[in-house]
């Protein structure tokens, strides 16, 4: 597992150096998630809608649709040049190739998370530097959650003809348990709410985190040549 | 004849209901050349894909100096080069970067020295910087050789390497080629083209429909080879 | 599969005539009969295609993705069955077709999750990447179903609904309880006997393609 974990943090960082290289998703990603938090904040009306009542589902939306953007691109970029075939030569296990997008998706997601929120604060001047704590746990068991999956789902959608198209389609039934909790948990931590009503929600996130990731981990070489 | 190096042993492999390798066997000494020639849909590159270990046979064994090849353990993987016609590299990184990489994940020793070593060797060390993508197909060849050469394999495989090249990077590569024999590799090249087939190999087969219409070393009458080829594949 | 179908007759004209009704809600109420087999049948048709899949990565045998991809096809029926119903029997009920009800928003997961599985499946031509990749979806799909559970019921029990449902318990007087118990058998035989005639119809589609494969390479 060690050995696995080390192929696939240098498969992350060509990742992510060719991203840093073009940028061209990173900040497509940028530019589509202060679009949709520019377009709701304007939508609303003010006078009916407090921002601290739609806040947290507007963030998640947002988080989830940039996510769903930056996690094609992880076995895209694999295609030219049938490039996964080396990875597939390579002395490495099937799962660090699995690692290796993971992480990859994890830091790019993350980064445009990191992004968006300050934009989010300052948009809907909603005040989130005293929950940044928690706020920064809850978006990370979401994302982690999101991640597992998406990365699995994404290596079976790149393979089919309306890539970009199926693996929305996939996940979204997949989405529900994270994006719901996230959302619990956002709104109550917004609220001052007493810990205990966020803890079931925390432990949903958690335990689904858990499950996915193992599952991912054991089941993803199954969606490469076999 | 040295020891046999690759050994190949009733392989089968379908998709569905396609069965594109139907029972292939064959072995080779150190520094002995195969040039496996067929038309389109013979089931070559399956058969190359399988001698990778990027796909599992459903039936038959590969060994590779006595030991079994198995998809699971990634170790004898290391003993295997591969050159498509692709070149597998990363067109957004630069040559230097992507042979780094490899290198890396071949757990070679210092990668970075390691690649500009490889590259050196390929001729390529002015353009070590240069991306990948926006060098000259001839070049990209170069850096695909030297990715697939990089960890010092014993058994190269070659799948049409001579597409898209021009006169000068074509013969380049049989110069390649040559040399890899005289390094006592064991290679495997599938080809359209007899002419450089022919010359470079010191075993033909020709791949009919899954199957090895004919195997053996090479004679020496290339006019009479090229008779049988036309007769099986016609009728394959 | 014909004996199967006179069931389901018996079933209403069980529920019809047989059944009293209940007291609040008179006789749409019966639609229940209907709508809570057809939930058990949708949930338990993914089961098994969740336990297909993981059989299926294990042992490769084709026949588990056959039958993996019958039992979504009949499952995928059942799960509309209950999306159908439960809004009828909503409005009848409740004056409002659709309340997030948490079993009837986790049967629209679960509907969206089959539809996944039927567009993945349709997306991919080759049979061996086809059965693998539904397997994988199979066996995410069929781990999600629980939390998507758990989720939906946390949910509403924090956000009380003011008008709730009280489900039909084991406190059932008898001759609703019969004919329940007998509605839920009965739509299980139908189940099965849907998925065995929906994957002997399989089997016979796959070994024509293999007939008309090996007449092509012969050729």
């Amino acid at each position: 597992m060690a050995s696995a974990l080390g192929a696939g943090l240098i498969i992350a960082g060509k990742d992510l150096k060719l991203e840093l290289r073009s940028r061209t998703a990173f900040l497509s990603s940028l530019a589509f998630t202060a679009l949709v938090l520019a377009i709701f904040n304007f939508a609303r009306d003010p006078t009916l809608i407090s921002a601290t009542d739609l806040a947290p589902g507007i963030l998640w939306i947002t988080f989830s649709f940039a996510g769903l953007l930056g996690l094609n691109r992880a076995f895209a970029l694999e295609l030219e040049n049938r490039a996964l075939e080396a990875l597939l030569l390579a002395p490495v296990s099937r799962t660090s190739i699995y690692l290796g997008k993971a992480i990859a998706n994890l830091v790019f997601v993350g980064l445009v998370e990191g992004v968006a929120l300050p934009l989010f604060a300052i948009f809907f001047n909603v005040p989130i530097l005293p929950v940044l704590g928690g706020l920064t746990l809850v978006i990370a068991l979401a994302t982690i959650g999101f991640v597992a999956v998406g990365t699995l789902l994404s290596a079976i959608a790149v393979s089919t003809r309306f890539a970009e198209l199926m693996l929305p389609v996939l996940m979204l039934p997949f989405l529900v348990p994270p994006i719901t909790g996230a959302v619990q948990v956002t709104s109550r931590l917004f609220a001052a709410r007493p810990f205990a009503e966020m803890a079931p929600w925390l432990k949903l996130l958690a335990g689904y985190d858990i499950v996915v990731v193992v599952t991912a981990l054991l089941i993803f070489e199954f969606t490469l040549d076999q | 004849m040295s020891a046999p190096s690759l050994v190949v042993e009733g392989l089968v492999r379908g998709f569905g209901h396609v069965r594109a390798v139907r029972g292939v066997s064959f072995s080779l000494g150190r520094g002995e050349a195969l040039a496996v020639f067929g038309p389109n849909g013979a089931g070559k590159t399956t058969l190359l894909r399988l001698l990778a270990g990027i796909l599992r046979p459903d039936r038959g064994d590969i060994r590779i100096g006595g030991l079994p090849l198995v998809r699971e353990s990634a170790g004898q993987r290391r003993r295997i080069g591969l050159i498509g016609h692709q070149t597998l590299c990363y067109d957004g990184l630069s040559a230097a970067e992507n042979l780094e990489f490899f290198a890396r994940l071949y757990g070679l020793g210092d990668p970075r020295v390691a690649a500009l070593k490889a590259l050196e060797e390929a001729g390529l060390s002015d353009r070590a910087a240069i991306r990948v993508g926006t060098m000259s197909r001839g070049q990209q060849q170069r850096v695909a050789i030297a990715r697939a050469l990089l960890h010092d394999p014993e058994i190269v495989l070659l799948d049409e390497p001579f597409t898209g090249l021009d006169q000068h990077a074509a013969a380049a590569l049989r110069g390649q080629l040559g040399r890899l024999r005289r390094e006592m590799r064991t290679v495997v090249l599938v080809t359209h083209n007899l002419d450089e087939g022919l010359e470079l190999a010191s075993h033909v087969a020709i791949q009919v429909a899954g199957r090895f219409a004919e195997f053996g070393p090479r004679s020496g009458d290339a006019a009479a080879f090229r008779t049988r080829y036309a007769e099986a594949t016609a009728n394959g | 599969m014909l004996a199967a179908m006179l069931l389901l007759p018996a079933v209403f004209i069980r529920a019809l005539a047989f059944t009293p009704a209940e007291a609040t809600q008179g006789e749409a109420q019966k639609i229940f009969y209907i709508h809570a087999p057809s939930a058990w049948v949708a949930f338990l048709a993914f089961g098994v295609v969740g336990i297909c899949s993981v059989l299926y990565l294990v042992l490769k045998e084709p026949r588990l993705d056959r039958l993996a991809a019958s039992s979504a096809e009949v499952g995928v029926i059942f799960t509309t069955a209950v999306l159908v119903t439960g809004p009828i029997w909503g409005r009848a009920i409740w004056g409002a077709w659709w309340t997030w009800d948490a079993r009837l928003t986790s049967t629209l997961f679960l509907w969206f999750i089959y539809f996944g599985y039927q567009v993945l499946r349709s997306a991919v031509h080759e049979p061996g990447q086809r059965a693998r990749f539904s397997a994988v979806l199979g066996i995410l799909g069929a781990l999600l179903v629980p939390f998507i559970h758990i989720s939906v019921n946390l949910f509403r029990t924090l956000h009380p609904k003011p008008v709730v449902l009280k489900p039909e318990g084991p406190t059932l007087p008898g001759g609703m309880l019969a004919t329940l118990l007998f509605a839920f058998v009965a739509f299980t035989i139908i189940y099965a006997a849907m998925l065995w005639q929906r994957y002997s119809r399989a089997t016979l589609d796959d070994a024509r393609d293999a007939a008309r494969a090996e007449a092509d390479d012969r050729a």
